[in-house]
């Protein structure tokens, strides 16, 4: 058992959040005991005989030992055991990971660069955060924007390639309450580390509170509306608005107003419609010094309400 | 010819024999010819280094420090493309397989000179023309070109993927060359059991290069064709299928992986015998697991995919045959210590890379097979720890391998002893330095930083910083072992025939060898470890 503590300790895997995370500490447990074992037997093995033969003159006599039928067969079968068995073992939880239950709570997942939006089926929207609720089956249906993405939770040892043109699914069973992070594992660019997400896993009644919350997202005023779409759309990855901070875009803040320069060398007022042209159309007129072709249109994605509230909201970040 | 084989000049060497870079540029000696692969190999291996090094500085803190996320990107994308298609690819099979798979068979050279020399200069285009996309705009895919962001990316993707291509021609032809000259050039007595144990790497390597390779030319042309046609094979927006990309590219990629690795087991394999004096421990056994080996590699390409969205029958396959590649690796690691037991060890720098190489691979196999188990890849799965898990396999395999083989037949090569004390301390560096880096990035994957990243969370720190240390280690051992080299190749003493006492046929001619190699044709009545 002592041995089983250490292995665990040894492994400084995340949070466990639910029963399958848990089957796979197991599993990679009792691989790390078996690699110990085995680099016991192997590496001690060597450095045992490297002291034991060391030469000793330069005329020794060493045995011509060509080989040994018994051993080889030996050092062959028994890996070859050890492998199948876990071969098996890794199969039997791997099963679990891939056999979405029936009758799960379904949410959409769409992988963009760089963020992931999340639609309920109610149609509240969320960005780079998937509210869920604890004990229940959850299946995640993904499908990506432009280039692969992959979806990976560490503290539920879940993880699936979202792929363009085709539809991918997660499933998880949550069995504790808390936050736990989401990472884009699959290669997609500049912001490919920044594409972090939020688990939330909270009870029932708060999910039900939340989801009632967020659904009433209409009724708020309109600068408060236009921060939401710009949560909800990830303009946050690339663009600060809080301070002057470069991320990828220019920062948004306190620029309503103001003239700014174009790669062109032309100068153009931060105003209602430079905003709505940027939205819609990013390479028109680009800012000094930042590249084209980095920031995806936004054409048909956004009502005009939506514009109005985004462009409330940017007027307000002083 | 006659001349020559009766009244040889013992100051006529490969080097001094004819003089000029023009002798060296249109020369068809595999010696020669293998010097030339070593210093490009050298060159690029420097590039590589240096993005290694600037990856590490970034990641020395968490945010942007030294570096944009874009030129990170751009590093990381280097470093991987030079050190696999550059650096370790070529490194052991066309270095030291040039000069010495010929002299182990006993023959006077490779079974096709001009197309040996051919290989050269293809690979040096492909080579050029990689290095020249950094005057370009630069690339930014990693070195796995995975679709569609290899097709949107503005990087200059189609000149490198163009160059990756060729480089695999030259490869190509250097296995061809190989299989050629080992069933049709051996010396009389010299049967396919009693060739060295490093040529049967070799030899097993030549094949995954002629069999996988074009896979790999005809996957990068036919993404060359959708860049510059349009053609929709891979983008789904075309209609193509990103994820057939990765099986193509892996279905070499993974066999791949063998032509990196084959070459090292053939080398540690020699370097235990040489310092053990001693006869290899199932020499059949070695020689038919790296067959094995090259065999099962073509039909395990699968495991690098289980989270891609392939059938879960497809990954509970592919995991069913990647634990058999196991194996024959295993065995391997059991012969290599039996030969060591009862034997005459000596710890001279070439043995002490070969027992560092059992110690790295020990770990990098047994991660390995963690990686192939299905449940705990998923968590793993494009994370450090399988960063890490491939550097074990490949610098911690292939490069101590290298290194190992490089210090034993440096000698015979150049004809001059180097420094052996300094020779040792650079082991220490590079061994520890290695472990000091790579290590930690097990813990880091197991903790879940996915790889790849410029930019991690907090709690990632501490680690990240050790392993940017350890870095610094591996490049202080490099830059001795550059010293080491240039220092043994100036003031060297001279080296003897056979400086180790080794039994195959390379130690048998003077160092280094006469451009025939052999002054009198060989004629060989026993095996290549007769240590008795």
């Amino acid at each position: 058992m002592m041995w089983m503590n250490v292995a665990r300790a040894q492994s400084l895997m995340p949070t466990r959040g639910t029963e399958v995370a848990s089957q796979v500490s197991n599993l990679y447990s009792f691989l790390l005991i078996v690699s110990f074992i085995a680099s016991a037997i192997l590496i001690g093995g060597m450095i045992f005989f490297a002291w034991k033969y060391k030469r000793k003159t330069d005329n020794d006599k060493t045995p011509y030992i060509s080989h040994s039928t018994a051993l080889e067969f030996l050092w062959s079968f028994i890996p070859l055991v050890i492998f199948l068995g876990v071969f098996v073992w890794g199969w039997y939880v791997y099963h679990q990971m891939r056999d979405m239950p029936k009758d799960a709570l379904e949410i959409h997942v769409v992988g963009k660069q760089w963020a992931w939006e999340t639609q309920y089926k109610s149609g509240v929207k969320a960005s780079n955060l998937v509210v869920a609720p604890i004990d229940t089956d959850v299946k995640l249906i993904m499908s990506s924007n432009d280039v692969i993405h992959s979806f990976y939770v560490p503290s539920f040892r879940i993880k699936q390639d979202v792929v363009p043109g085709r539809y991918t699914a997660l499933w998880f069973k949550a069995n504790k309450l808390g936050e736990f992070h989401i990472f884009c594992t699959e290669y997609c660019g500049t912001q490919h580390s920044g594409m972090i997400g939020t688990m939330k896993i909270v009870s029932r009644e708060d999910y039900d509170r939340w989801l009632e919350e967020e659904s009433k997202v209409g009724l708020l005023p309109l600068a408060e509306r236009g921060a939401k779409v710009f949560q909800v759309k990830a303009c946050a990855s690339c663009h600060s608005v809080s301070d002057a901070v470069v991320k990828v875009g220019p920062s948004l803040w306190q620029r309503f107003g103001h003239e700014e320069e174009t790669s062109s060398g032309e100068k153009v007022m931060f105003d209602e419609n430079y905003i709505r042209e940027s939205v819609l159309n990013p390479n028109a007129k680009i800012v000094k010094g930042f590249p084209s072709n980095v920031m995806p249109s936004f054409q048909g994605q956004l009502s005009e309400v939506e514009m109005a509230a985004l462009i409330e909201y940017l007027k307000g970040l002083k | 010819m006659a001349a020559t084989t009766h009244h040889h000049n013992p100051d006529v060497n490969y080097i001094n024999e004819f003089k000029g870079i023009g002798s060296w540029l249109t020369s068809l000696d595999h010696k020669r010819i293998g010097l030339m692969y070593m210093i490009s190999v050298l060159t690029f291996f420097l590039f590589g280094g240096i993005a290694a090094l600037g990856i590490r500085l970034e990641l020395f803190s968490p945010g942007q420090t030294v570096m944009t996320a874009d030129q990170y990107n751009q590093f990381m994308t280097y470093h991987g493309a030079i050190m696999v298609f550059m650096v370790i690819v070529p490194g052991i099979p066309a270095i030291l397989g040039n000069f010495f798979l010929p002299i182990h068979v006993g023959a006077k050279d490779v079974a096709f000179p001009r197309l040996n020399l051919l290989s050269w200069y293809v690979f040096m285009v492909g080579a050029l023309m990689g290095i020249a996309t950094l005057f370009m705009h630069k690339v930014d895919t990693g070195w796995t070109f995975y679709t569609p962001y290899s097709i949107k990316t503005s990087g200059a993707a189609t000149m490198m993927v163009v160059a990756a291509f060729i480089m695999g021609m030259s490869s190509i032809l250097t296995g061809l060359n190989f299989i050629a000259t080992v069933h049709k050039l051996r010396c009389p007595g010299m049967t396919m059991y009693r060739m060295p144990l490093f040529v049967w790497a070799i030899y097993s390597t030549a094949i995954l290069q002629l069999l996988a390779t074009p896979v790999l030319g005809i996957t990068l042309l036919l993404l060359a064709a959708e860049r510059i046609l349009g053609v929709g094979i891979f983008d789904p927006a075309l209609g193509g299928d990103p994820v057939l990309f990765q099986h193509f590219f892996w279905f070499y990629s993974h066999p791949a992986v063998y032509i990196m690795i084959l070459p090292a087991m053939g080398v540690v394999s020699e370097l235990i015998a040489a310092f053990s004096r001693k006869t290899i421990f199932g020499y059949t056994a070695i020689a038919y697991s790296s067959l094995g080996i090259a065999a099962v590699s073509f039909f395990v390409w699968g495991h690098h995919m289980y989270v891609s969205g392939q059938s879960e029958t497809a990954g509970i396959v592919f995991s069913f045959l990647t634990m058999l590649v196991g194996v024959p690796t295993a065995i391997k690691m059991f012969n290599w210590l039996a030969t060591l037991y009862r034997g005459s060890i000596s710890f001279q720098s070439p043995m002490l890379f070969a027992l560092g190489f059992l110690f790295l691979f020990m770990i990098g196999g047994v991660t390995g097979i963690m990686l192939a188990t299905l449940a705990v890849d998923v968590h793993f799965h494009d994370t450090y720890f399988v960063v890490a898990h491939f550097h074990y396999v490949m610098v911690g395999g292939t490069l101590m391998a290298l290194m190992g083989g490089f210090y034993y037949w440096f000698p015979k090569m150049f004809g001059k002893m180097y420094n052996e004390g300094l020779a040792r301390v650079t082991f220490v560096f590079i061994f520890i330095g290695f472990n000091v880096t790579f290590f930690p990035q097990f813990i880091l994957g197991a903790m879940g930083m996915p790889r790849r990243y410029f930019d991690y969370i907090p709690a990632y720190e501490s680690l990240n910083k050790i392993s940017t240390v350890g870095s610094w280690l591996i490049g202080i051992g490099f830059l001795i072992s550059l010293y080491v080299i240039i220092d043994g190749l100036l003031r060297g003493k001279k080296a003897p025939a056979n400086p180790w006492g080794a039994k195959t046929l390379e130690w048998q001619v003077p160092s280094p060898p006469p451009h025939t190699n052999f002054h009198h044709d060989p004629v060989v009545t026993a095996g290549p470890y007769e240590y008795r």
